[in-house]
């Protein structure tokens, strides 16, 4: 059993590795609205659930790749993002964070219930010509939609991290990230800027769902299934850290197969948990500290 | 016309008045039902409309207004002077407390029989609720064999628990193994946690041994599980002959994927309850669904009922899933309960339930006959996807097509 | 002291009107609506302690619950212990956990959305272990027999559990009354309002937490025993649910964090727009969706919750925010 196990490792990796970059896409919009606004955004699950079914219903009615549509779903996930933190979070919010949390939390029954309204409870999944082609690794075989997901969402959180690092939104987006005051004071509109970033984590969001969606399969309730990996991820890689949603991504995804493959695919789950206790106890500020 | 008069019966704003309930319940007096029209037999349905469970529940709610429709019009209750069946629906959220406080609600509306719950923690706690009333409850679709196993004499199955479908299952394997010349010796099953998933496992590894058959290995997932690579990895090296999922709707299909896209090898995958496994499964991913084997409720292809009762429910653009007539056999039932009681009384109408020997045409049934309110003419079939279409291959008296076994 | 002894006077009121309540309502559909309300609003009462009070919020509330309800129904189904003492085990066993957690988590200094956080991952961990032990049933659940009796804190009618929950339902309000008047109640606001100048003050405050979330632990162990005498059957998504770790935070929040009404007031509100949303409308969702919108617009132009709304004046400062406490230095 042990040495079946074993035998089995490289295998359980290297597909940790794939879904790891995965759960970081879901967790990159979360760290971001994190790091910049503080908040918790409760509707994180109900909107990457939006995602999905954008994605599959471009794929249903329109016959676009979920790949392809990614080019649409991103951007307008983010114009969706802004205008919610605009013209609803924001302005009913009033500042006070526990009515954020309350906030989105509404929001989140809202979303959940109107794709049940609208799309029904039924399980929906795409049948893309090239959905079971694989490379053959020998020992394993990876399918194209895994690889293809796995370096999309590398090449997105290079991105952003350039976006980040290299413009003049992206600075200010740090600025008040980092001294909220402070930027108000040398100019810098903190309300748009938080709209802005909310923006780009639901647009965040929206790639996640394209990528997602040839891989898992979406109801009105999918998008809880990634929330609290999201959140793990989020504080281990320090909460606002592009870098390390990336790398945190990676370890939990790497945890939670190689768990799952000693532990058995029940008990292992606790691999998630236990990581999210430990580093909140040991190193709060996560593995990459607080930069955005 | 089955559209009009489904809408005509559910009449849930004449149910409880709702002004009348928050005015009762600021004031915190008054005794809130409204007169009612006294004919009218009153069923309650209570099934986690919202909630993760939802698309099974709306099937549930379907087939059992489609019961209540066509009884209506075939005259209703004859016995009591054409009484017309009227739905009350209620909607437990998935969690068992509402599912009981529906219960006490719908007995205030004066409800004459219950039927749910989809879930089985929440039919545990509504039928114990409707114990107390002595309502007669049918349980159309609960796998638990616990729902029927705490001496509650208002409660009734005429579907299978997973205890009778796990004995089904190893039978129609057993005969599919054996007509194809004992090919399959060893079986690896995926079960997820839960009491459904857990029980199961263990009767099936039991059950399966009568057949010459080893389970090799027992893998539990939780639920969900999102990743199912390691699963797939290691059932390719255990190299078993027959694979055996026994989960809920979303592992289901995100497992049948990773099997295939691992290219693991066997004979057949052969499924006990498999929630993923119905119509839509085999339209929306047919290459993965062909020649997969499923056990669960079916209903019978050569019957005229069952067919004229598939097309209609397709015209309808829904899918013919099992939920649609488990719960129209339930509904069936329980009307079947009040024309031989001729009243609702419910002490009356639970012993013309108790004795009912009920013959459902469109499923693959004997005759009803209850024993501690389960049905023991009950039976699952095999059923396998060809070509696009599911097939019933075992037993073989209600086979339409030959099992593929082994698959190619 | 007018005042003092006229708010007295309504609460003996109030809780006369509660106690003969059943005898004027027939219906039991309403008392068992309102056996639930006084059980969130209990629940939500557990979470006021450390989230309104002490300004600690804690997603993974559901723990002590869960945790309570196994204690006391593991007892029950393998020793034959009876519930009336069984639920004293749950308490303690909830406090313990509270203990653990506390320490644990207020210890190292967490604060703000990290200790919301940790407490949600303790509550996972619960769910997950408790499905893969032998001794909780794993995740075939624990069935308990049903034997309506005192000694099982069962009962046959509705009626008995609504009295069950009101009973709690005030004990948790005379704690909360109790705190209010207290030295110790002082410090948990001192260290909401500001937990540095608390410790400054001479405030052990790493103990006045932990004891803050002994008694939430204790007062939702005995919620647990409650909720498995009542529906018979308890598995591990039963147990440590994320959505009742959401439910308690959310009666306290509407009705208003830290007072001691905010949390009956929540869960009486939020019950009836729910009910009477589920009312009026069948269709599956839309129901929700108007829950979900009413809940916005009571937060949005009510940020103070339903009883901050009546108060003419503003008890306490708008400090309850959850992002000055997450600035939190390095280890």
């Amino acid at each position: 059993m042990i040495s079946a196990s074993l035998s089995m490792l490289p295998a359980a990796i290297i597909n940790g590795l794939m879904y790891g970059a995965i759960y970081a896409l879901v967790a990159l919009g979360l760290t971001l609205i994190y790091g910049v606004l503080h908040i918790i955004n409760f509707a994180h699950g109900a909107m990457l659930m939006l995602a999905l079914y954008a994605a599959f219903f471009l794929f249903h009615l329109f016959n676009i790749d979920p790949y392809v549509s990614i080019l649409i779903v991103t951007p307008c996930a983010g114009i969706f993002g802004y205008m919610i933190y605009r013209y609803g979070i924001g302005p009913l919010a009033k500042g006070k964070d526990q009515n954020i949390l309350l906030i989105t939390l509404g929001l989140s029954i809202i979303i959940e219930n109107g794709a049940l309204f609208f799309f029904s409870g039924d399980q929906q999944t795409v049948n893309l010509s090239y959905g079971f082609e694989a490379f053959d690794l020998g020992f394993m075989y990876l399918s194209y939609p895994k690889v293809i997901s796995f370096f999309a969402a590398l090449l997105m959180c290079a991105v952003l991290w350039a976006a980040m690092s290299l413009t003049d939104m992206g600075r200010a987006i740090r600025a008040v990230a980092k001294e909220r005051q402070g930027a108000r004071l040398v100019g810098i509109n903190v309300e748009r800027i938080f709209a802005v970033t909310f923006g780009i984590g639901i647009a965040c969001l929206g790639a996640a769902g394209c990528m997602m969606l040839p891989i898992f399969y979406v109801d009105p309730y999918t998008g809880n299934i990634f929330v609290l990996v999201a959140f793990t991820i989020v504080v281990l890689g320090g909460m606002g850290s592009v870098v390390g949603a990336l790398v945190g991504g990676f370890i939990i995804g790497i945890t939670e197969s190689v768990g799952g493959l000693l532990l058995g695919e029940s008990l292992g789950q606790i691999g998630i948990s236990l990581i999210f206790i430990l580093i909140l106890i040991f190193r709060p500020t996560g593995l990459f500290g607080s930069k955005v | 016309m089955s559209k009009s008069i489904l809408k005509k019966n559910t009449s849930r704003r004449n149910f409880l008045g709702g002004t009348a309930a928050t005015v009762a319940l600021t004031a915190g007096v008054g005794t809130p039902w409204i007169a009612q029209a006294a004919s009218n037999v009153k069923i309650g349905l209570i099934h986690p409309a919202t909630g993760w469970a939802a698309y099974p529940a709306a099937q549930l709610r379907y087939g059992a207004q489609m019961a209540i429709a066509d009884i209506n019009a075939a005259g209703g209750i004859k016995s009591m002077g054409g009484a017309q069946l009227e739905a009350l629906l209620g909607d437990s959220q998935t969690k068992p407390e509402i599912g009981a406080a529906e219960v006490e609600k719908m007995n205030e509306a004066g409800v004459h029989a219950i039927q749910g719950c989809y879930q089985s923690a929440v039919g545990l706690a509504a039928s114990a609720a409707a114990a107390k009333y002595n309502i007669p409850f049918s349980v159309d679709v609960g796998v638990s064999d616990k729902l029927v196993q705490r001496g509650l004499s208002n409660v009734f199955r005429m579907a299978d628990g997973y205890g009778r479908i796990a004995r089904d299952a190893a039978t129609n394997l057993g005969e599919i193994n054996r007509l194809a010349g004992n090919p399959a010796k060893t079986v690896i099953i995926v079960h997820e946690e839960s009491e459904f998933g857990t029980g199961t496992a263990k009767l099936m590894t039991e059950a399966l041994k009568e057949h010459n058959i080893q389970v090799i290995d027992t893998i539990k997932h939780a639920n969900p599980t999102r990743n199912f690579d390691n699963v797939a990895l290691r059932i390719k090296s255990a190299k078993p002959d027959i694979v055996m999922p026994i989960n809920y709707p979303g592992e289901y299909v995100l497992l049948a994927k990773t099997l295939r896209q691992q290219r693991v090898d066997f004979m057949a995958s052969y499924s006990v309850l498999g929630g993923g496994f119905n119509f839509k499964f085999v339209d929306d991913l047919p290459q993965i669904a062909e020649n997969m084997i499923d056990v669960n409720h079916w209903y019978n292809p050569s019957s005229a009922s069952g067919q004229a009762m598939r097309a209609r429910t397709e015209a309808d653009g829904n899918y013919f899933t099992f939920e649609v007539y488990c719960a129209y056999m339930s509904v069936m039932f329980l009307a079947d309960g009040f024309e031989r009681a001729g009243t609702t009384d419910k002490d009356a109408v639970n012993a013309a339930l108790a004795s009912s020997t009920i013959d459902v045409d469109f499923m693959p049934y004997g005759k009803t006959e209850m024993v501690n309110g389960q049905n023991m003419g009950s039976r699952a079939v095999a059923i396998q996807a060809q070509k696009g279409d599911v097939q019933i291959i075992a037993p073989s008296e209600y086979a339409s097509a030959k099992a593929v076994f082994p698959r190619t | 002291m007018t005042n003092f002894r006229n708010h007295l006077y309504f609460l003996f009121m109030g809780a006369l009107a509660l106690i003969i309540l059943p005898y004027f309502i027939s219906s039991r559909f309403y008392i068992d609506v309102l056996t639930l309300i006084f059980f969130t609003a209990y629940l939500g009462q557990s979470w006021n302690i450390l989230g309104g009070y002490a300004g600690q919020f804690s997603f993974g509330g559901v723990m002590f619950f869960g945790t309570g309800a196994y204690v006391s129904s593991i007892l029950l189904t393998t020793f034959g212990f009876p519930p009336i003492f069984g639920i004293f085990l749950a308490i303690l066993g909830g406090a313990f956990l509270g203990l653990i957690v506390g320490y644990m988590s207020f210890r190292s200094g967490l604060r703000g959305s990290y200790f919301a956080l940790i407490t949600l991952a303790f509550a996972e961990l619960l769910r997950v272990l408790a499905n893969s032990v032998e001794f909780t049933g794993g995740g075939v659940g624990l069935f308990l027999t049903y034997a309506p009796g005192l000694s099982n804190l069962q009962f046959e009618t509705p009626v008995g559990f609504y009295y069950f929950a009101l009973i709690l339902m005030f004990i948790s309000i005379a704690i909360v009354y109790w705190l209010e008047r207290s030295r110790f109640g002082a410090q948990l606001v001192a260290i909401r309002e500001n937990e540095d100048a608390a410790e400054a003050l001479g405030i052990n405050t790493l103990k006045c937490k932990i004891y803050a979330i002994m008694i939430m632990g204790a007062m939702g162990g005995a919620a647990g025993t409650f909720y498995a005498q009542k529906y018979l059957y308890l598995d591990p998504p039963i147990a440590y649910s994320i959505h009742l770790s959401v439910e308690m935070l959310l009666v306290t929040i509407v009705g208003g964090m830290g007072t001691i009404f905010g949390p009956l007031v929540g869960a009486f509100v939020l019950h009836t727009v729910n009910e009477i949303a589920r009312h009026f409308i069948d269709t599956p969702g839309l129901s929700l969706i108007v829950y979900g919108l009413i809940l916005i617009v009571i937060i949005g132009y009510l940020p103070n919750g339903l009883i901050g709304a009546f108060k003419k004046k503003e008890k306490k400062s708008d400090s309850t925010s959850l992002d000055k406490k997450t600035s939190r230095e390095d280890p």
